[in-house]
């Protein structure tokens, strides 16, 4: 007993003398899930270039990174918020009040969604309108609004085959949902004219229009995927009737399971994504506590690591992975060299 | 069993013969042969489960424990690697991975011309890929520490890439590599051709155990090093903490505590938080230890402190019912004797019950092993690629666990990286056995009946 007491005893004044001494030595990131893989490859060959210790990357959605991130300056909070989609005006003054007044905002590149099934089933060649009259909870037939009414994607459009529709889309906790409403659900709406009946019959109203495109029917037609890709890979492995919607670097790594459908007659590939052709992408990015630079070392070299052109160029390992490398990539490097921070609201 | 039928009956009842088995009779034998069937089939059908389940993952999981290695030289060419020719280190420093690889890529396709000569499509860019893109990394650090070597070939011992690794564990096949954008049929064969030459062997993995995690683009240099040591850094914090606390806190309760209203309430409390669900743990550590006493994120000491919280009812739970299986004649002739209350407790009972409290122990730490929940809220569930340092400064540096790093790993979209979390889980069932196995030799040892 009395060793063990020894030790305890021993351990707790450890304890509160190493957290009075310890001061952070490595980079810690945090933030969206779908930057993740592509932040711990930088953060894996930073490690093996540089004397710094390899940074530390959590995962866990691009709000929940951002929310740490602005939770205040000091050893004990994140140095880095990976994010899927633009920091937005909010996190920006809840930053700037908990005294996160310096933030660089780095886009690093652009990522792809694709609709892919499974590899044996029918091949698919969609259009956003497809998708709209497909999944929305209400679409327009002769100017009346009505439930809708298909369960078939021939019943969509003639051209597809008669296969039941099945759809697995990301959940609305992911930064993936609302780039797939807003350029695949919202754009079909527009296509096909409904979004002005919904106006019309919201009464003008734009906001509750758009709101009446994206909501997809709860009929069990399409099914929301709350975990990753790998959840809803198996999905399709299990109902190979179903259409699944995935990042372009992971249907990359699983083209012998899965076949990709076609948007608007492009195939999806990095080099269609960057040259515009493909028309389901959002930009990736990182943000950085300038006031951490200089207190945490290595920070500022990581960031100009990850946007070398060895790196995130289109030859470099994170195009490889499946990012589309962003044409203006010298801008944010020389953004990055002079430290520029973003205007806060404050 | 038989023989409860042959109790006395009552003299009203008709009298029937022992000889002959009555109505009555049959019907009670049948119920009770009905009761041993569902108990059996119970029984099996947890076994049945056990075995589907372990079968799964074993078969999916043992091929993590093997992996594929390269051979060959490679020139270490002065012209690339220190073009100043002074071998100065911190020139040295200033290499990058990037500016090493292309060496690997000359020492592979050297190899390819001799052997895949008559592999039709074979490009370049396929040779280069065969090769593990962790091997640039495990090149420069050869250089660095060994500068006077530039100019020279060494063989060097490399990882083959993880798909290139499946296809000698069956995971990858001519047909799906046919399908499959990261490998091709060509590299297969080469691959082959390799192996014919003695240059490329699979073997057993004991990186898997060592090496730290690896980015998604390596699944076949990733390991568990880190986790195996966050994991023991917890356990040490939680037995450290949670033993002499809970078995503190249960003698008093047990023997000096009064009964009364108060000493009530903390006895529901414990038996509360015993079942209270194990993220609500993590949300209490995330605010107490790190929002409120500012200890780092991601650390094992926040960790095991967590999951000391959780363990504790546990530990005080399982400590009390030994201290209550001791006879009291024993407390009663210690005390007869003139002991004091407190020598009684030390001398006699507590030895008396210590294999009970160590089995508690044991399988509270067991449990405290295999959680996840908690971890995520700390910052554990994260990609970690250094190795904490020893105790008790290492307890402060970021790592993870072993139930982490298989949530980890299943997210990844490598199918590699299946294997890799099946191969996880083995091990951290092997560690839980262990541990139950100990905690049975403990109490099996040391155990005494009255």
């Amino acid at each position: 007993m009395t060793f063990v007491k020894l030790t305890a005893s021993a351990l707790a004044i450890a304890a509160v003398s190493a957290t009075a001494a310890a001061a952070r030595d490595q980079i810690q990131v945090a933030g969206s899930s779908t930057v993740l893989p592509y932040a711990s490859i930088v953060a894996e060959a930073f490690g093996e270039n540089f004397d710094f210790p390899t940074p530390v990357v959590e995962s866990g959605g691009s709000s929940a990174g951002l929310k740490k991130f602005c939770e205040g300056i000091g050893d004990n909070t994140i140095d880095i918020a990976n994010s899927s989609r633009k920091i937005r005006e909010n996190e920006v003054k809840a930053c700037a009040d908990a005294g996160v007044t310096e933030i660089m905002e780095i886009r690093f590149g652009y990522d792809g969604i694709v609709f892919a099934s499974a590899i044996d089933g029918n091949a698919f060649a969609f259009t956003p309108v497809d998708w709209y009259k497909a999944l929305s909870a209400e679409i327009v037939v002769d100017g009346a609004v009505v439930a809708n009414p298909y369960t078939m994607w021939n019943e969509v459009n003639p051209d597809l085959p008669a296969q039941k529709i099945a759809a697995f889309i990301p959940g609305t906790k992911h930064g993936t949902r609302e780039v797939f409403e807003d350029k695949v659900i919202l754009a079909g709406c527009e296509e096909t004219g409904d979004f002005e009946a919904f106006k019309a019959a919201a009464g003008g109203d734009k906001k509750a229009a758009e709101k009446s495109c994206i909501a997809i029917r709860t009929d069990g037609v399409s099914v929301d995927i709350d975990g990753d890709y790998t959840e809803t890979l198996a999905r399709i492995d299990s109902n190979p009737e179903g259409i699944g919607v995935f990042g372009l670097s992971f249907y990359e790594n699983n083209t012998a399971k899965l076949q990709v459908a076609t948007m608007s007659g492009v195939v999806p590939s990095t080099e269609s994504i960057a040259s515009g052709d493909y028309p389901v992408s959002r930009p990736l990015y990182f943000y950085v506590k300038k006031q951490h630079i200089g207190t945490i070392p290595g920070l500022k070299e990581y960031a100009e690591f990850f946007l070398m052109d060895d790196v995130a160029g289109p030859d470099g390992p994170l195009a490889e992975y499946g990012l589309v490398s962003d044409p203006d990539l010298a801008d944010t490097q020389t953004a990055i060299a002079a430290e520029e921070t973003i205007a806060t609201g404050s | 069993m038989t023989d409860v039928t042959a109790a006395p009956a009552s003299p009203a009842r008709k009298t029937t013969s022992l000889y002959e088995v009555s109505a009555r009779t049959r019907r009670r034998n049948a119920a009770e042969k009905r009761f041993r069937f569902y108990g059996l089939s119970a029984v099996l059908l947890g076994l049945m489960a056990l075995i589907v389940l372990l079968s799964s993952i074993l078969s999916q999981g043992m091929p993590a424990f093997r992996q594929t290695y390269v051979v060959m030289d490679v020139e270490l060419r002065a012209d690339k690697l220190d073009k100043n020719g002074n071998r100065d280190p911190a020139d040295m420093a200033k290499l990058t991975t990037f500016a090493v690889a292309p060496l690997i890529k000359q020492a592979t396709q050297t190899v390819a011309t001799e052997l895949g000569s008559d592999i039709e499509g074979l490009t370049d860019k396929m040779v280069g890929a065969m090769i593990s893109k962790e091997a640039p990394g495990q090149l420069l650090r050869f250089v660095r520490a060994n500068p006077e070597l530039i100019g020279t070939t060494q063989s060097f011992e490399f990882l083959a890439n993880g798909r290139i690794d499946g296809y000698f564990k069956g995971r990858v096949t001519h047909e799906s590599a046919e399908m499959d954008n990261n490998i091709s049929v060509q590299q297969l064969d080469l691959a082959d051709a390799m192996v014919a030459e003695g240059m490329m062997e699979t073997r057993f993995n004991w990186a898997f155990l060592t090496a730290p995690d690896a980015s998604d683009q390596r699944p076949e240099a990733a390991g568990l090093g880190v986790a195996i040591l966050g994991s023991l850094y917890m356990m040490m914090v939680v037995l450290c903490l949670a033993l002499p606390i809970g078995v503190a806190s249960s003698i008093y309760l047990e023997e000096f505590a009064p009964q009364n209203w108060l000493t009530d309430i903390i006895e529901v409390n414990i038996s509360n938080l015993a079942a209270v669900p194990s993220i609500v743990f993590g949300i209490l550590g995330l605010a107490i230890f790190i929002n409120f006493a500012h200890l780092p994120q991601s650390a094992p000491i926040v960790g095991g402190l967590v999951l000391t919280l959780m363990t504790l009812p546990t530990i005080i739970i399982s400590t009390r019912a030994a201290l209550k299986s001791v006879p009291p004649s024993i407390a009663d002739a210690a005390l007869g004797l003139g002991a004091s209350k407190m020598q009684t407790v030390f001398h006699h009972i507590l030895p008396l019950a210590m294999p009970g409290i160590l089995t508690g122990a044991i399988i509270g730490l067991a449990q405290a092993l295999g959680e996840t929940a908690p971890l995520l809220l700390i910052g554990m569930v994260a990609f970690v690629r250094e190795y904490p340092a020893a105790p008790p400064e290492g307890l402060f540096d970021p790592a993870t666990a072993l139930p982490v790093q298989v949530y980890n790993w299943t997210q990844r979209s490598d199918p590699a990286f299946f294997e890799r979390a099946s191969g996880a889980i083995i091990v951290l069932l092997v560690f839980l056995v262990l541990m139950n196995t100990l905690a049975i030799i403990l109490r099996r040892r040391f155990e005494r009946r009255w």
